[in-house]
């Protein structure tokens, strides 16, 4: 069967990065759009072939000078991670036929990473992050002898299965809406991986791991989009694992920062009218004694203003009100 | 530009990771230089565990006799033994920095069945096993501040009077050529898959430490033993673990026959995995294959043990066949798999070479033979990834390093400026390969003959010859992969001449060694290891050395 990809070529030769030193944690902004040339090609594949096979198709018969990172071919290496028709997938997971959009497949590097040259991109933002979360056990003591292991429940081992399936593609990252705006944000592979660590009855700094992850660029700079849910290609969901961070370093006294003061507030609110007060979220959130925070969020407050998006200024309560507060009450917790 | 360090690294999988890990321990300045970032390393494809005797009622010396038997009596004894007892302490190791391995009952490690194992020994987490150590270990490079030369390939060992002292490796990044100089070098590049088509093995197992510890001087051992799994999904030819037969999973001929009952009586599914391929291939050439192809039966498991015991061979059934293994049995063939033979070891890792040491699947020991058994590669990585780890920096210790090398680092340029010159001839890299790959299997694969076989070395002299015509098509410096297929295609030619030539050698059938001209194995004549060592042009020199037997005689194999 004949399929047309659209392949975004680049070649960095002689001007890759300059702000960059190879092996060094990668000093924001980078070129993040470079000048891309759109090249088509169009190949003969059985009906069920993947975006991959195309690419080494034409690698290996037509272009020799197409550059793509590729190993396993099955989903397990984790290295072909692309965009493909706008979204990052794993090209040797994602079956032409599906993608195929008006005729033709476009795929390109992420505009999100630095590219290189076509389609592989300088994944050291990406490792930053990993290391970032101090990604290995610190072994609780007592450590048992060298002959025995730790004595933990199968359910806490496979419930970390999850974080561990992730192959360390990217795919989350290269789509990660918070990342696109705040190259500062942890991710949502790390905070898996955080995740990962916090959540092993092994591990004895979970405390202070949950400390770090609270911090400005951790698990509450996360805006709930959902991408890395519905790009991850291995079933990791990072989100999820994101808001079990965010349970853990509530609960574990965390709760002196803007995101867990949002998220009361947002509570608070709605038990108390049944509906969500905008003009007090904002003051709320940034903590009503921190001037500075507050005098910094005027500007977004003056374009809603001008937008037409000013809350009313007298917040009412929704009727049958008391019966939202019986179901606070009903589930407990922190919002009792 | 020069980089010196104690101890260099080629390879960052499971066996080049816990040398580097170990050699830091030992206080040598310790380099990993990889052709691929850490994660993406072949490791990771190793799905159904790990083995070690660590159970109640279970010892070292069972796990060695069957490690030896499966071996069809070429292991070494005494490394076998070595591994056997050394495998617990290796896997708590291992259990302590973090991997999660599934539990009993009672939180301590659990165990699955698999192939030519008289107990259940393998230790696994879920179907990833693989890469839920490479990912434990690679966290564990990071913690202790392991310098890596990520997508840095190694394009020739430097040697000096007689000795490894480091190596020339092109960065991919710049397309900049780097002397790396070093006290001693760990080749743990691992396998060499590309040469068979198909294989389960990724495309960046192209057989580069082989063919540079050989064109160093380091001797090739038993490289005819060549492994084919049992179990590969048709058309892709990806690795269906062997842990599904260890959960129960049934192999099924054309009449819904478990066919292995004929073969392999007592271990039916379970039996090593020569025996199992070459009874699918029996099946298939006798008439009762489906389309070439068996099929693998895991519907009487249900879908509790598969998704949550096997979910990623689930996944890849579904995803590259369309098949619900839940459903419906999964239709697979025996493929190349893993390469028993290469780079001759002692137990330590060291080579014959002064500073040149070798460890994981590109390594012999030899711990494997004439045939693997499942779930003790994993093991040979970190048995001998940290032996050899620690012996390299104990030998650093007591080495100098080496001041020269610039005239090496000129002559690779000078011969990878020559490959890039060269006019566009009509040949491709990717054809020549394909060709190559598809000779080997046919030839050199699963059943070999005296005629098949000098048929398959008199064409590899023609590859070779027409691999001086193969242009390289791209000229960029950055990231230019066309120049390094082509430099991959050379190792290639040389793990293939060797495999051909040991199999021409050994007039038995022994492992993974079937030889239809001589169908019996020969303890009398064959309980021998065979040794290549490069010549130059000339053909190599042949040498054998005595199998190394401590408790166990060779025996009739029966499953």
């Amino acid at each position: 069967m004949q399929f047309t990809i659209e392949v975004g070529r680049y070649n960095s030769d002689g001007n890759y990065a300059p702000n960059a030193v190879p092996g060094e944690p990668y000093p924001p902004p980078w070129n993040r759009s470079p000048v891309r040339r759109y090249q088509t090609y169009t190949v003969d594949l059985p009906v069920h072939a993947v975006v991959l096979d195309a690419l080494i198709a034409i690698r290996e018969y037509q272009d020799p000078s197409l550059a793509v990172r590729c190993a396993c071919r099955s989903a397990i290496c984790g290295s072909c991670a692309m965009w493909i028709n706008g979204h990052a997938h794993l090209a040797c997971k994602s079956k032409l036929q599906e993608f195929t959009k008006n005729g033709k497949t476009r795929v390109e590097s992420a505009p999100s990473m630095p590219v290189i040259r076509d389609l592989v991109c300088d994944m050291q933002p990406f490792w930053d992050k990993h290391l970032a979360v101090k990604p290995w056990l610190q072994a609780k003591e007592p450590v048992p002898p060298s002959d025995q292991e730790y004595r933990v429940p199968n359910a806490s081992m496979e419930e970390l299965i999850q974080e561990v399936s992730c192959i360390s593609c990217g795919a989350c990252l290269m789509d990660c809406e918070s990342f696109a705006v705040n190259p500062d944000f942890l991710g949502p592979q790390a905070l898996a991986q955080a995740y990962r660590y916090a959540g092993d009855p092994r591990d004895a700094q979970t405390k202070e791991r949950l400390g770090e992850y609270s911090k400005p660029g951790g698990v509450w700079d996360c805006t709930h989009c959902y991408e890395c849910v519905t790009q991850c290609p291995k079933g990791v969901a990072p989100l999820e694992q994101i808001l079990k961070l965010r349970r853990m370093a509530v609960d574990a006294g965390y709760t002196n920062n803007a995101g867990t003061r949002h998220a009361d507030a947002f509570a608070s609110s709605v038990k108390h009218s049944g509906r969500l007060n905008e003009l007090t979220l904002m003051p709320k959130s940034t903590g009503f004694f921190n001037i500075v925070g507050q005098l910094k969020t005027l500007p977004s407050a003056i374009n809603m203003i001008r937008a037409g998006k000013l809350p009313p200024l007298i917040h009412k309560a929704i009727p049958g009100v008391n019966r939202i507060k019986a179901i606070f009450e009903r589930v407990g917790g922190r919002f009792k | 530009m020069t980089r010196d360090h104690d101890v260099l690294v080629l390879g960052a999988g499971l066996a080049g990771m816990r040398a580097a890990l170990e050699a830091a321990r030992n206080g040598a300045d310790v380099a990993i230089v990889t052709k691929v970032h850490p994660i993406r390393s072949h490791s990771s494809a190793a799905q159904g565990g790990i083995n070690a005797a660590l159970g109640e009622g279970d010892s070292w010396e069972s796990h060695a006799f069957d490690t030896v038997k499966g071996s069809d009596y070429l292991a070494d004894q005494d490394a076998v033994e070595i591994m056997t007892q050394e495998a617990p302490r290796d896997i708590i190791e291992f259990e302590h920095m973090g991997v999660i391995f599934y539990r009993a009952p009672d939180g301590k490690l659990g165990t699955r069945a698999f192939g030519g194992a008289s107990q259940a020994r393998t230790y696994f987490v879920g179907d990833i096993t693989g890469q839920a150590l490479l990912v434990t270990l690679y966290d564990q490079i990071l913690k202790a501040g392991v310098k890596v030369y990520e997508e840095w390939f190694a394009t020739k060992l430097l040697m000096e009077n007689g000795a490894c002292r480091g190596l020339v490796a092109l960065e991919m990044l710049t397309g900049e050529l780097h002397l790396l100089r070093s006290k001693a070098v760990v080749v743990a590049s691992g396998g060499l898959g590309r040469l068979y088509e198909p294989s389960t093995n990724a495309l960046m197992c192209t057989g580069d430490g082989y063919s540079l510890a050989y064109r160093a001087g380091a001797p090739l051992m038993d490289m005819a033993m060549v492994q084919y799994h049992p179990t590969t999904l048709a058309g892709s030819g990806f690795l269906m673990t062997e842990a599904a037969r260890g959960e129960g999973a049934y192999l099924l001929n054309s009449e819904g026959e478990r066919f292995m009952k004929r073969y392999a009586p007592n271990k039916m599914e379970l039996a090593a995995r020569d025996v199992t391929s070459r009874a699918e291939a029996t099946e298939i050439a006798e008439g009762r294959g489906i389309n070439g192809n068996v099929l693998l039966d895991l519907r009487h498991l249900g879908p509790d043990v598969i998704l949550k015991k096997l979910p990623q061979i689930h996944e890849m059934a579904v995803d590259y066949l369309g098949i619900d293994m839940i459903k419906e049995p999964v239709p697979v063939r025996p493929g190349m798999h893993y390469q028993m033979g290469g780079i001759k070891t002692d137990v330590s890792g060291a080579t014959v070479v002064p500073g040149l040491y070798a460890a994981g699947e590109v390594a012999c020991v030899s711990v494997h033979g004439g045939n693997r058994l499942g779930a003790n590669s994993l093991l040979d990585t970190i048995v001998f990834g940290r032996r050899s780890g620690h012996a390299s920096a104990q030998y650093a210790a007591q080495t100098v390093r080496s001041g020269g090398g610039e005239d090496l680092l000129q002559s690779e340029q000078a011969r990878l400026q020559g490959l890039l010159d060269r006019p566009y001839s009509g040949e491709t890299c990717a054809g020549l390969r394909l060709e190559l790959a598809t000779m080997m299997d046919e030839k050199v694969g699963l059943y070999r003959s005296d005629e098949g076989l000098h048929e398959a070395l008199d064409q590899l002299r023609e590859f070779r010859r027409r691999y001086e015509n193969v242009a390289v098509g791209d000229k960029s410096r950055v990231f230019n992969q066309a120049l390094t297929f082509v430099l991959e295609l050379g190792f290639l030619l040389d793990c293939g001449e060797t495999i051909i030539r040991d199999a021409l050698i050994r007039k038995e059938s022994r492992g993974a060694h079937t030889h239809v001209d001589y169908p019996d194995r020969n303890d009398e004549d064959w309980m021998v290891h065979t040794l290549l060592t490069d010549r130059g042009e000339e053909e190599p020199e042949i040498s054998h050395l005595p199998v190394t037997i401590t408790r166990w005689k060779p025996e009739v194999r029966t499953y």
